[in-house]
């Protein structure tokens, strides 16, 4: 038998695939990187492990410029038979992840030499992770979305679990693992159904199949659903976000930051990738299914934000609810040309400015609670009066999550009106009531943690003020910086959002669709 | 200098607290006379350019948008910064203007506690930046940001210098406001999508311009469809204004806010909530508008009523003027409802005369406050024995508000009630004609519980516990701060066609679409 098989291939010429190597320059960049950073971490002493994250921050940085080339070079380029696009909404979401990232080394580089933890393995993960996400945002073919979904995943089990000598670091790891594992099973199994009625991997093969008479099968409708619940998981939409709080809590604060926001951004370039490649025609399936979840995602997400005391969870389920309004244009995608630029134009406006807030917002918790050692949103009283520096970026986070103008949040969520509206139809302004009414909900507990810091007297009488670590302030001069701009002059956002309609307009125009 | 005023002058206005507020940020707060020095010379520069603004205005055509700018600002929604001030704004913008540096004056020696001049005087730089743009965007979605931009300082100025109950009214007073307004987004975007497009540099795109969709005016839209954007917007502005049933939030803001902060809330920023009304729901709907002007018309009265039921429940002076703004702001509305041009001019006259007498009343209220250390009503008496020129003003200030004629109150009130005589387009007379009746026995009310205050307040003799105190009457910021607004209210009432002369022209313009008018 394997000898025949063998033949059988044999028979089959091998050309070997053309490889753009201009294309492929950030992926390229960022292995040399994690290689480079695990050979100095075998060659050096105890006291130079501070190369660890510089080189992996400068391997960060060095991977955006080609994106910069790639840019103004400006003409999509496809490899391995449309299974690897670098169009401009790749280039956008790639280089929203290399920011999260680089902003991560940021906030990571006290927490981690303080710690005593592992500094070369640390960044070595962290650098294999956003590998993962970059190669993401490039897939347009199943298995590509599947090879990177685990490179970006497996990295981030054993990041979220880094505080071993902790039972809820553990307990961290260990749920993020088992759920994300599950959720994986589920997404195989969806994926090789589709892959079986439709005979392909490649995404916009799938978009043209499913129009077929496959296409009307509840096989097909089932497989979208599991596929698509799979990635409900990784941006933790309710019902299935329970992981979420915990493992925030649990793991590294930069982690966390880089879970809520490089990982989830991840999570929501496959679903678009997967709606508005392959699935746009099957939308009474997907439509619907994200109608629910959004709505779900973002009620519940913010209800239960209402009731916490502690700054990270706080953040987690801000973080769930948030999900839920990047997930409410993807409801109405398929109302039309029109309206899927839209979607995608709010979703990735969205996720370029919720990258600089929340991770701003974690860098001013990394900050604080250096000094105050606690979680509690109580040990934040009267921040003001010691640290207003601080208190007025988190402030800044906080409006801007809020979606207050005339900070870049409204923009986002403007966005998200704008394309939900577009489609007209009661289930649409329905939707967009459930919006609105929601973001009064969060803004009650976004609020809440500006009433602590501003209004409250400080807890303990310590009013020593904190010591700022440079690279912590780096990171918050990047992200007010974006927050405010994108606020004021949203073009900004708008014009990535913008540009990455390409996603969609490239399979309108060769399938004519 | 004229060619600098038409393209930078309204921009200027808009911006320069926003530059003092900069300024402001980099200077330590030790150094407390330069903050205050900076923050007066922003809101005066302000207000010179406002003057040189009316200097230039062209009042032959006061139904034109004037000084208008138009550049390119969010393309991708092809959202635009148009700046442009017509006959409707322009009072209103001269009033902002004259309200900030008096504000800045008055708190010169009498920063609430706790003390931090420097943030206070940047949030309400920052207020003005809100408060100016807002009457000037000619966008939806400018409008929008600006409307926003009051919030952020106002809460902060109510939670962190507020009274014994500050966290609660300020969350109070955000959470209302933000309601409105993400509905009222949610209605901009329906008037985006659901207007025609619009011919901009050779490309048909949908448009938030203002001036673009009053022009359509909602014509080929389905009846419930623009009911229900009406709605939206009805939202945004009515719990603004406030109008009855959506007014609990105001009591509890004012009376937790530092004076100056009531000064700012009670003079502009109800205003913005009547101004969208004139401004943008009823020139862009104007079908709509008169199928919901009778709702209105009907919650302006029951505010009036209430609002004067309230007052005479009070036993505290600053929610009893407090609740005399939800009475204010009820004739305001109900001339709005009218959708006469009388009505709207008498409403527009009237949102001037409210800021100055109710932001007077406020500035009393606090002064009261910071020498007696109580507001209660009944603890209080005797000031014309004690401060006699503040009890006198007192005096001034009530009876500007009951609408003596002849003080600016009376030009906002009675043509209101009057209008609502014969109101425009299709309304019901007869409706108009009972809100009219009940709106006339509020006066009554207005002058029982202004007059029962003053007495209280004024006359008779001090109080055991306050009988051997030295109570100081005014400080020279005081007269600073106050002789413009008492001057206004007396030039205003003696004259009120320096207002109506104004605004007429842009009322008609405005409600050209209503028939009858």
């Amino acid at each position: 038998m394997p000898a025949a098989v063998l033949a059988a291939v044999q028979q089959v010429p091998f050309t070997s695939p053309l490889l753009d190597w201009h294309a492929l320059a950030p992926e390229v960049i960022l292995t040399a990187t994690l290689v480079v950073v695990l050979l100095v971490d075998l060659f050096t002493d105890e006291h130079s492990k501070w190369l660890a994250s510089s080189l992996t921050g400068i391997g960060m940085l060095a991977a955006a410029v080609p994106l910069l080339t790639l840019a103004v070079d400006g003409s999509p380029r496809s490899m391995f038979d449309g299974a690897y696009v670098v169009d401009d909404f790749a280039l956008v979401m790639k280089g929203v992840f290399l920011l999260a990232g680089y902003v991560t080394v940021l906030l990571s580089t006290n927490y981690i030499a303080e710690g005593d933890y592992w500094e070369g393995e640390y960044y070595v993960l962290l650098a294999s992770s956003l590998l993962g996400m970059t190669v993401m945002a490039s897939a347009r073919d199943l298995i590509t979305i599947f090879l990177a979904l685990e490179l970006l995943s497996i990295p981030a089990y054993l990041l979220a679990g880094w505080r071993k000598r902790e039972l809820t670091g553990n307990e961290a790891g260990l749920k993020y693992y088992l759920m994300g594992v599950f959720a994986s099973a589920v997404m195989l199994y969806g994926m090789s159904l589709i892959f079986g009625g439709t005979g392909s991997t490649v995404l916009a093969v799938i978009g043209d199949r499913l129009d077929g008479s496959f296409g009307e099968s509840p096989v097909a409708a089932l497989g979208i659903v599991f596929v698509l619940v799979g990635f409900g998981f990784k941006v933790s939409a309710v019902p299935f976000h329970n992981w979420a709080p915990d493992t925030y809590e649990g793991a590294p604060t930069p982690i966390t930051a880089f879970l809520s926001v490089a990982s989830k951004a991840a999570g929501f370039v496959a679903l678009l990738e997967l709606i508005f490649v392959a699935f746009y025609g099957r939308d009474d399936v997907y439509g619907p299914l994200m109608w629910v979840l959004a709505a779900l995602t973002m009620t519940v997400g913010n209800l239960i934000a209402l009731r916490q005391t502690n700054i990270v969870r706080l953040f987690a389920y801000s973080s769930v609810a948030q999900a839920g309004f990047i997930l409410a244009p993807l409801a109405l995608a398929g109302h039309g040309a029109d309206v899927a630029d839209d979607a995608i134009r709010a979703v990735v406006t969205y996720l370029v400015i919720y990258t600089a807030m929340n991770l701003g917002a974690f860098a001013v918790i990394l900050a604080v609670s250096r000094k105050t050692r606690s979680g509690e949103i109580s040990s934040w009283g009267g921040l003001f009066e010691y640290a207003p520096g601080l208190t007025v970026a988190m402030t800044i986070f906080l409006f801007a999550l809020a979606g207050i103008p005339p900070l870049g949040g409204w923009f986002a969520k403007f966005g998200v009106f704008k394309a939900v509206l577009g489609a007209g139809g009661a289930s649409a302004s329905l939707l967009a009531v459930v919006v609105a009414v929601n973001s009064v909900i969060a803004l009650y507990y976004y609020a809440g943690v500006a009433r602590v810091m501003w209004f409250e007297p400080v807890p303990d009488e310590d009013r020593t003020p904190i010591r700022l670590p440079v690279a912590i302030g780096v990171a918050l001069v990047i992200t007010v910086a974006v927050t405010v701009v994108t606020g004021i002059l949203p073009g900004t956002a708008g014009r990535f959002g913008d540009v990455a309609t390409d996603l969609f307009a490239a399979v309108t125009t060769t399938t004519g669709r | 200098m004229n060619d600098l005023l038409d393209d930078w002058g309204l921009t200027a206005a808009v911006f320069l607290p926003m530059v003092g507020a900069v300024v402001m940020l980099a200077i330590p707060r030790t150094e407390e006379a330069l903050h205050k020095v900076i923050a007066l010379v922003s809101s005066l520069a302000v207000l010179g350019v406002v003057v040189a603004l009316i200097a230039e205005f062209d009042f032959d055509r006061t139904r034109t948008l004037q000084y208008e700018v138009d550049h390119s600002w969010i393309e991708v929604i092809n959202s635009r910064y148009i700046l442009g001030v017509d006959g409707i704004a322009l009072p209103l913008l001269a009033l902002t203007a004259l309200i900030v540096p008096l504000v800045v004056i008055y708190s010169w020696n009498h920063f609430p506690e706790p003390h931090n001049p420097k943030a206070f005087l940047i949030l309400t730089l920052v207020l003005e930046t809100g408060m100016v743009g807002t009457f000037l965007a000619q966008d939806l979605i400018l409008f929008f940001v600006f409307f926003e931009l009051v919030l952020l300082p106002m809460y902060f100025m109510i939670g962190v210098w507020g009274g014994e109950q500050r966290q609660y009214a300020s969350i109070k007073f955000f959470l209302f406001t933000l309601f409105g307004s993400a509905l009222m987004i949610v209605s901009f975007l329906a008037l985006y999508f659901l207007s025609p497009e619009v011919v901009v540099d050779g490309v048909a795109r949908h448009t938030f311009d203002i001036r673009e969709l009053t022009d359509w005016g909602g014509e080929g839209l389905a009846r419930t469809t623009a009911l229900f954007v009406f709605g939206g917007m009805f939202m945004g502005f009515g719990i603004k204004v406030p109008l009855f049933p959506f007014h609990t939030w105001l009591p509890d803001a004012h009376t937790q806010a530092p004076t100056q902060g009531s000064v700012i809330l009670a003079a502009v920023l109800l205003k913005l909530g009547t101004y969208g009304f004139v401004r943008i729901a009823i020139p862009i709907l104007p079908e709509a508008a008169e199928e919901w002007a009778p709702w209105i018309g009907l919650l302006a009265v029951i505010g009036i009523i209430y609002g004067a039921l309230g007052c005479l429940a009070q036993t505290d002076m600053k929610r009893l003027i407090a609740f005399s703004s939800v009475a204010h702001m009820g004739y305001v509305m109900l001339g709005i409802a009218t959708l006469t041009d009388f009505g709207v001019n008498a409403a527009i006259f009237g949102m001037v005369a409210h800021g100055l007498i109710t932001g007077m009343l406020f500035f009393i209220a606090g002064s009261v406050k910071e020498r007696y250390h109580t507001l209660e009503i009944k603890r209080l008496g005797g000031m014309l024995l004690q401060a006699p020129r503040m009890g006198w003003i007192l005096g001034f200030a009530c009876m500007a508000s009951l609408g003596l004629p002849g003080l600016a109150g009376f030009w906002g009130e009675f043509p209101a009630i009057l209008s609502a005589y014969n109101p425009g387009g299709d309304l019901d007379p007869a409706l108009f004609r009972v809100y009219m009746v009940v709106a006339a026995i509020g006066t009554i009310f207005a002058a029982g519980y202004l007059l029962w205050l003053l007495q209280r307040v004024a006359f008779g003799t001090p109080k055991e516990e306050f009988s051997g105190e030295r109570i100081h009457d005014l400080h020279l910021t005081d007269y600073l701060a106050w002789a413009p607004m008492l001057l206004l209210i007396v030039v205003l009432g003696v004259y009120p066609n320096l207002i109506f002369r104004v605004t007429d022209g842009a009322v008609i313009e405005s409600l050209a679409a209503v028939g009858g008018g």
